[in-house]
């Protein structure tokens, strides 16, 4: 529920991280202020009904009052929920099956090194709103090194715990309580790999957070993000599947004007020197609570992106004309391939 | 409708974790070594599993625990004298063990391949070739030391990531509790008989019938003893001057018991004369039985392979006999959180078959696969989710073969006419028709 914490967080123009858990009236309450689509429910996807399943709500709703501790007290035992593979964020451990080999798979296709055992050895990651480290673990557990940041307090203190019983995953991983705008200034050209899973569809300032992005990633590197498409069909699913026939998931849980269209993403990614390598859908079965690959991105999608390359120097290099080429590329908007 | 499936599905994984002694929490100074892996068992099936997994190119740096409760056994060279435990390994068993460098030490070593398998009814004249029509081995009859021996070169080789723990009963065990309680620590804990202490990520259950693993874990087990014991010996036969064969009869407990104390020439006699003898005979039944015999020879005028007469035995190996008692048995469940069950912790079968390695074999096959690629994935290794598969393929796969042994031991364990004329019929059908035994031998060759 990553994304439910984060949606608001976010969105506050004030850059106010303070929160705070809800029962269902008062998210009403909190929606009414907001200009919402006539109808007044929201869609949701796949991901979040299933991790709505078993608490039933998670809402939340930005304010300018202090975080009131009974609110703390709800959001410390969700905190516990984070590692229950089948609990709550159970669609989020599944969805573990594809992202991982996805960004191991890219990653390792890039690359010419590979060291026995350990695929990503060598490589510094960052995970942007990492909850409680579900998606850190995996790439830790494949050699990388790993920085977790996510701004809920709590979400930090439970991934710093389940990690700090394996002496080699507390090693590679480190995790931060901070947002992305916090750690630019001190992590200039640092990482390797940005990985955003879930994130961005909650980000209110989408091409901010992709500057952030591309100035603490090195040149040549790579982002990772999946997200939720903005479709009739995430809208249709959600409204009439979740909230109207199941009434699982509360009115007012997702906002669908946060969903970003996969072609929107990729605009802005381009215009902000970013090469845009892939596009893949990506769907959630219920039923048997896995993940797949598929064509249509109308739902869940995955992009992987390339930061360009350093400015060409004074004496040409080989990759020289390569660079070029990417740069004219990308500032002419040319639509990149999907790949499936 | 989501949400109640999905607590349905919820259900079986719920309960399988169980109640039971929690681990305490310690800090990191203070733990005990940390495993990826610890196999409990270091019998033929625990110690390939811990060589397989020791040379799977995704395990190169994860760290893995043998526990063995006996001494490490020297194998420099075999005996002249062959032993009289030995198995049938199957070409996929074969397969596994190539794949981690151990076949080539028992051919090099000695082995016995086989290409005809022939059986014969003690109540008619009714019997069964199976035989393979390319000219690939049906089959190998190895004796347990050489693959013990080999396997242990094997384990040396990988010795940097395998430890091997000689002499290490494991007397305890303690469960993690589910994962989402933070406060304990997430690991299996192991307690050796002489205090030390391992934890582990995935506890693998390798330690025979009357599996420790399996009991603390609070498995049930469906057991079934036979009112029968298996005696072993090896003999010489008449025919071939240097060949030995390896005996397994299969009676019950007194005449098992008679059988280990007369002296070797009675132990010969007895023998042929079960081969022989035509005492259980009875006219009807060998009327029966070639009745059907003109009417499929009518049908299938090939009718059936060249018929080999019985072995007649010569002499047995001095101090060769031995004894041990036969039972069915099978695990309910055989994975839980941070915990499997392989070879006879697992199942446990009739020897008639030849298969009872080669179930553990393939066991190991099935889990390392999926282990393998659950580490490529940096997933949990004790996690349930890909341990299950492992289980719903081996079940499949275990269940029709258990069965299909058990049935095949009671039926032929009668003289009641029915069930011989039954079983008489059956077999010479069986044995007309080629696809069925193709089949037969293709499920009990994986």
């Amino acid at each position: 529920m990553l994304s439910i914490w984060l949606s608001f967080i976010y969105a506050d123009d004030h850059a106010d991280l303070s929160f705070q858990t809800g029962l269902r009236d008062i998210l009403q309450d909190s929606n009414r202020k907001r200009q919402l689509k006539s109808g007044s429910t929201l869609p949701v996807s796949l991901t979040e009904m299933k991790s709505n399943i078993f608490t039933g709500k998670r809402p939340f709703s930005t304010s300018h009052s202090s975080v009131d501790s009974k609110e703390i007290k709800k959001f410390q035992l969700l905190a516990h929920k984070w590692w229950d593979e089948e609990g709550e964020y159970a669609a989020l451990h599944s969805m573990n099956d594809i992202r991982v080999p996805f960004i191991r798979d890219t990653l390792l296709s890039m690359s010419s090194n590979y060291h026995l055992g350990n695929p990503l050895s060598g490589i510094k990651i960052l995970d942007v709103g990492c909850g409680g480290g579900l998606l850190s673990e995996p790439l830790g557990r494949l050699g990388a090194s790993v920085t977790g940041i996510d701004p809920v307090e709590d979400n930090i203190r439970t991934a710093d715990r389940h990690k700090s019983f394996d002496p080699v995953l507390a090693k590679r991983i480190q995790y931060k309580s901070s947002s992305l705008e916090e750690i630019v200034e001190e992590s200039m050209e640092t990482f390797d790999v940005i990985v955003a899973s879930e994130v961005v569809e909650h980000v209110a300032d989408l091409e901010m957070f992709i500057k952030c992005c591309s100035q603490v990633l090195k040149p040549e590197g790579s982002l990772f993000i999946t997200t939720i498409n903005k479709t009739q069909l995430s809208y249709v699913l959600g409204i009439v599947v979740a909230e109207k026939i199941m009434g699982i998931v509360p009115e007012g849980t997702h906002e669908w004007e946060k969903f970003v269209p996969p072609e929107e993403l990729e605009r802005l990614l381009e215009s902000n020197g970013f090469s845009v390598r892939s596009v893949k859908g990506m769907l959630y079965n219920p039923l048997s609570g896995s993940w797949s690959w598929v064509q249509s991105t109308s739902l869940n999608y995955a992009l992987h992106a390339v930061k360009a390359a350093a400015p060409a120097q004074s004496h040409a290099t080989d990759t020289l004309p390569e660079t070029d080429a990417q740069q004219r590329s990308a500032t002419a908007g040319t639509v990149p391939d999907s790949t499936v | 409708m989501a949400a109640l499936r999905g607590q349905a599905l919820l259900g079986p994984l719920g309960a399988r974790l169980r109640a039971g002694p929690r681990a305490p929490l310690r800090s990191a100074a203070s733990a005990p070594p940390l495993y990826d892996v610890v196999v409990s068992g270091g019998g033929m099936v625990g110690s390939a599993m811990a060589a397989v997994l020791g040379h799977d190119i995704h395990f190169h740096d994860k760290k893995i625990a043998l526990l063995e409760a006996g001494p490490r056994k020297e194998y420099d060279h075999m005996p002249d004298s062959y032993s009289n435990r030995v198995s049938s390994i199957s070409p996929g068993s074969a397969t596994l063990l190539s794949s981690c460098g151990a076949w080539d030490h028992v051919c090099s070593l000695r082995l016995k391949p086989f290409r005809r398998m022939q059986v014969w009814d003690a109540c008619s004249e009714a019997m069964i070739v199976f035989e393979k029509d390319d000219l690939d081995d049906m089959g190998y009859i190895v004796e347990n030391d050489v693959i013990m021996s080999a396997l242990t070169k094997q384990l040396d080789a990988v010795a940097d990531r395998v430890e091997v723990f000689y002499r290490s009963k494991a007397v305890g065990y303690t469960w993690p509790l589910p994962s989402h309680d933070c406060d304990t620590s997430p690991w299996v804990q192991v307690e050796l008989a002489d205090g030390r202490r391992l934890q582990t990520k995935l506890l693998i259950g390798a330690d025979g019938h009357n599996s420790m693993v399996r009991k603390e874990a609070e498995i049930k087990n469906i057991e079934h003893q036979y009112d029968q014991s298996a005696v072993v010996a090896t003999l010489h036969l008449s025919e071939l001057s240097d060949t030995a064969s390896s005996l397994v009869w299969s009676t019950s407990h007194d005449h098992a018991s008679e059988l280990l104390a007369m002296d070797e020439e009675s132990f010969v006699d007895s023998i042929n004369s079960a081969f022989w003898s035509n005492i259980n005979h009875s006219d009807f039944i060998d009327t029966a039985g070639a009745m059907f015999r003109s009417a499929i020879s009518l049908l299938k005028p090939s009718g059936t392979a060249v018929r080999q007469l019985p072995p007649s035995v010569a002499k047995v190996d001095p101090e060769s006999r031995a004894v041990f008692p036969l039972g069915l048995g099978h695990a309910t469940e055989y994975v839980q959180h941070r915990v499997a069950l392989i070879g006879d912790a697992a199942h446990r079968v009739h020897p008639l078959a030849g298969q009872g390695v080669n179930l553990g074999f393939g066991d190991i096959a099935c889990l390392a696969h999926h282990l393998s690629a659950a580490a490529f994935n940096g997933s949990d290794l004790g996690s349930l989710k890909h341990l299950l598969k492992f289980e719903t393929e081996r079940q499949r796969h275990n269940v029709s073969l258990i069965a299909a042994t058990d049935v095949l031991k009671r039926l032929y364990s009668t003289t009641l006419a029915p069930l011989v004329l039954l079983r008489t019929w059956g077999l010479q059908a069986t044995n007309a028709l080629p696809p069925v035994k193709e089949q037969i031998m293709a499920f009990a060759s994986k």
